[in-house]
């Protein structure tokens, strides 16, 4: 009995193992390759002939002159292949009173924000850590600074964040957004970033 | 609570309603043997596996071939997994998982849980996502509505006992059903930005003049069976929250309705096979009611917010431009209507895929995907696991009935009688015995306590999540919880394989019971399967049993926290 069922057993693991394991992954691979190339490499972006990132990855910014993403949990922050969330707690006093609390009160003080009236993804960390974009209300509080560092009218800056906000997908899933990297690169062609504090 | 965010969960509803009727038929199509176009690739692996397609298995013979192969096909894994880095497509070198966590994944993923102590990105090679992890994906999936479908065919035939053939039934479903959806799906996946490709990760050179590591690999091709077959094991350490493996709202509706077709078109499935398609839809709004009961709730919750972060300064109220609610460990192209929706399909069915990290959801928040696991994985459930978990369930509501009018309970003209309720009462203590005594365990020994990331009920919460989940074979985590330890790594690989195994032999042995009935013709005094009293009988057995089973346990963790939260207790 159990030599009559060990057969099957095996020679369907191996057979399926080549089948889902090897034959499935390759046809999706050959043909994403094929029709869609620059989304199955990860939607990389480059600017001046070098690879900057990945239009869905976020990546850290703390000049003042670029718009900042939200809080991150993947390692130190945006580290790319240590996506995680917090996992703290609702009741967690670290997250409340540092993590929460601190970020409150740096929107507070370079951002001019009101407390009380802070985006929620402005001071939250996200799931993967490696959340690509802010809520159009972040980015509007961000205008101010950014313009300052950058010595120019707060409208310029304001109509580039207009231009990459992006609508709800079909017009009703999920929700508007801004792309920090795609943004931030925007400003630097439209403007350079002032020479003496970069690298 | 916005417009907008009922919208979203009405369009899902709406789309779920509308493909369950052609994904049923072509369910009955797959498995009744009437598609033939892999036919070379079928016939060459039954000759290959000494495997006679006309044989038809008792249910005895049935179940002990899905335990060998299950058995044969987990160590296999172990054997890769430990030996990875000897192994090719590993370009970044990534040595052989540790035992206890090769075990536990084995285990993990044979039983359709793909609990997940590991990070992806850092832990296994492409070798071991695409043959192992990815192959377990099909063939646990396929292995679960293999039971489903050998289940109706016990309700639907007087066979003395004889329920199909599980190689059969195994490999059409993977060829016919899993791998076709999954192609497209991927596809579909790639096109909004999921990446597929065999590459050596990324080093990017950010604007601020640092070096960001940009992991790569097969995502798509994983990202879509991990759906369709109710899986959940993500690629990446951030799971279906990972923008490269779900990009972007609508990849998101994709795979939220990936995770429920199959098991939607089962209920139709039933309907056919048992000739009252009627009873198919019955089934079907019995699961449906429960599902938007919990987003509902979920998605309240969550809009509400954080009433002790909102305090410190955060705005919950959500706005055209501020999404508001609790986005702790959410992401924003989903706001908080999506990842609250996410959360209950997810534990609803088996999947325990994530697309927010549950646990820093609202205390009520995380008490959705909590119940869901525990009502049995059965609210439209795990592929094929759903429908028999369900079918139990339906076997307890007519004995009920049977008892409260006084007559012998039948179920489409099977006579319910005391074998069958013995192995429907097994079915329904193993989960709550082993959920129940192993998170007792695991709160009162130093080692279970150690790995836990948030204390006081939130704490224990992580505890009672971790059980719940792996047992019901789901496989989502409050994944503050470390689980890479001895004690945690050996928990939880018995507690997926009690879960699964010790659950689906009596799914299977219910249904020799009743293949060997002979099918009466119904009565006045037969209990009718068809109306919205059954629906309604159903739902209430299902939230009776599973009030009573876990309440206590719910309001030690949960249901406590809600209420401190709103004093502002901190921990």
């Amino acid at each position: 009995m159990l030599r009559n069922q060990l057969r099957p057993a095996i020679v369907i693991t191996a057979l399926l193992i080549v089948i889902t394991g090897l034959i499935y992954p390759g046809i999706v691979t050959a043909i994403a390759q094929l029709v869609f190339p620059a989304q199955a490499n990860g939607s990389l972006v480059a600017a001046n002939g070098q690879t900057v990132g990945s239009s869905l990855i976020g990546q850290s910014f703390s000049q003042p002159y670029y718009f900042h993403p939200r809080p991150s949990a993947a390692g130190s922050g945006y580290v790319g292949d240590s996506s995680s969330g917090t996992n703290k707690g609702p009741t967690d006093r670290k997250l409340a009173d540092t993590l929460i609390a601190q970020a409150v009160d740096s929107a507070v003080k370079n951002e001019g924000a009101e407390k009380g009236h802070i985006p929620s993804d402005m001071v939250t960390s996200s799931a993967s850590g490696l959340d690509p974009e802010i809520s159009p209300a972040n980015a509007a509080l961000q205008v101010a600074r950014v313009a300052r560092a950058r010595s120019v009218p707060p409208e310029r800056v304001q109509a580039l964040v207009a231009a990459h906000t992006e609508g709800r997908q079909l017009g009703f899933l999920g929700e508007p957004r801004v792309n920090v990297l795609e943004l931030n690169l925007a400003l630097d062609s439209v403007v350079a970033p002032p020479k003496a504090d970069h690298k | 609570m916005t417009a907008n965010g009922w919208a979203q969960i009405a369009v899902f509803s709406i789309i779920l309603l509308a493909i369950t009727k052609p994904v049923g038929r072509y369910l009955v199509r797959v498995y009744d043997g009437s598609f033939h176009w892999l036919a070379p690739v079928e016939r060459l692996v039954y000759r290959w596996g000494g495997i006679d397609p006309t044989d038809e298995q008792h249910w005895t013979r049935y179940a002990a071939s899905l335990l060998i192969f299950s058995g044969v096909s987990c160590l296999v894994t172990y054997v890769v997994l430990r030996l990875q880095g000897h192994l090719p497509l590993n370009p970044e070198h990534l040595p052989g998982v540790v035992d206890r966590q090769a075990f536990e994944t084995a285990a993990s993923f044979t039983t359709n849980t793909n609990w997940q102590s590991y990070s992806g990105e850092t832990t296994m090679s492409y070798l071991s996502q695409m043959t192992q992890l990815a192959f377990h994906n099909f063939a646990s999936a396929a292995v679960g509505v293999a039971a489903a479908v050998a289940l109706v065919r016990g309700i639907a035939r007087e066979s003395g006992g004889r329920i199909g053939n599980f190689y059969v039934d195994l490999v059409r479903g993977t060829l016919y059903l899993f791998i076709p959806f999954s192609i497209v799906l991927a596809l579909l996946f790639v096109q909004q930005g999921a990446i597929q490709n065999f590459h050596p990760y990324v080093h990017a050179a950010t604007l601020e003049g640092a070096t960001q590591t940009l992991p790569m690999g097969p995502v798509a091709s994983q990202e879509a069976i991990k759906q369709l077959g109710t899986n959940g094991g993500g690629f990446f350490n951030a799971n279906s929250a990972h923008p490269f493996e779900n990009p972007t709202p609508w990849s998101n509706l994709l795979q939220m309705l990936a995770i429920f077709i199959i098991p939607a078109g089962l209920t139709w499935f039933l309907g056919y096979m048992v000739k009252k398609q009627r009873h198919g839809w019955a089934v079907w709004a019995a699961m449906f009611l429960l599902f938007l009961g919990g987003a509902a709730t979920a998605y309240w919750a969550e809009a509400r917010g954080n009433p002790i972060h909102a305090a410190r300064g955060v705005d919950v109220v959500a706005s055209a431009t501020n999404p508001g609610g609790n986005m702790e460990g959410k992401e924003v192209r989903f706001g908080i209507a999506s990842t609250a929706l996410f959360a209950t399909v997810t534990t609803d069915a088996s999947c325990g895929a994530v697309n927010g990290m549950h646990d820093s959801f609202t205390p009520i928040g995380g008490l959705v995907p909590m119940v869901n696991m525990q009502l049995g994985e059965l609210v439209f459930g795990g592929v094929g696991s759903g429908l028999y978990a369900m079918i139990v369930e339906i076997v307890l509501a007519v004995f009920i009935a049977g008892l409260m009018v006084g007559r012998t309970p039948e179920y489409v003209g099977k006579k319910i009688e005391s074998r069958e309720i013995r192995v429907v009462m097994v079915y329904i203590l193993v989960y709550a015995f082993v959920v129940l005594t192993f998170a007792a365990v695991a709160t009162v020994l130093p080692a279970g306590l150690a790995g836990l990331n948030n204390t006081g009920p939130h704490g224990f919460s992580e505890i009672l999540y971790s059980f719940s989940s792996t047992v019901a074979n789901n496989g989502s985590a409050f994944a503050g919880l470390t689980g890479t330890t001895y004690f945690y790594n050996t928990m939880f690989g018995f507690a997926t394989l009690f879960g699964r195994f010790a659950m689906m032999v009596p799914a299977l042995a219910l249904a020799g019971f009743l293949a060997e009935r002979r099918t009466a013709p119904e009565s006045a005094g037969t209990f009718p399967v068809t109306t919205p009293l059954f629906t309604a009988l159903l739902v209430s057995v299902i939230l009776i049993v599973t009030a009573l089973t876990f309440f206590p346990a719910l309001a030690l963790g949960p249901i406590v926290e809600h209420f401190l939260m709103h004093a502002g207790t901190l921990y």
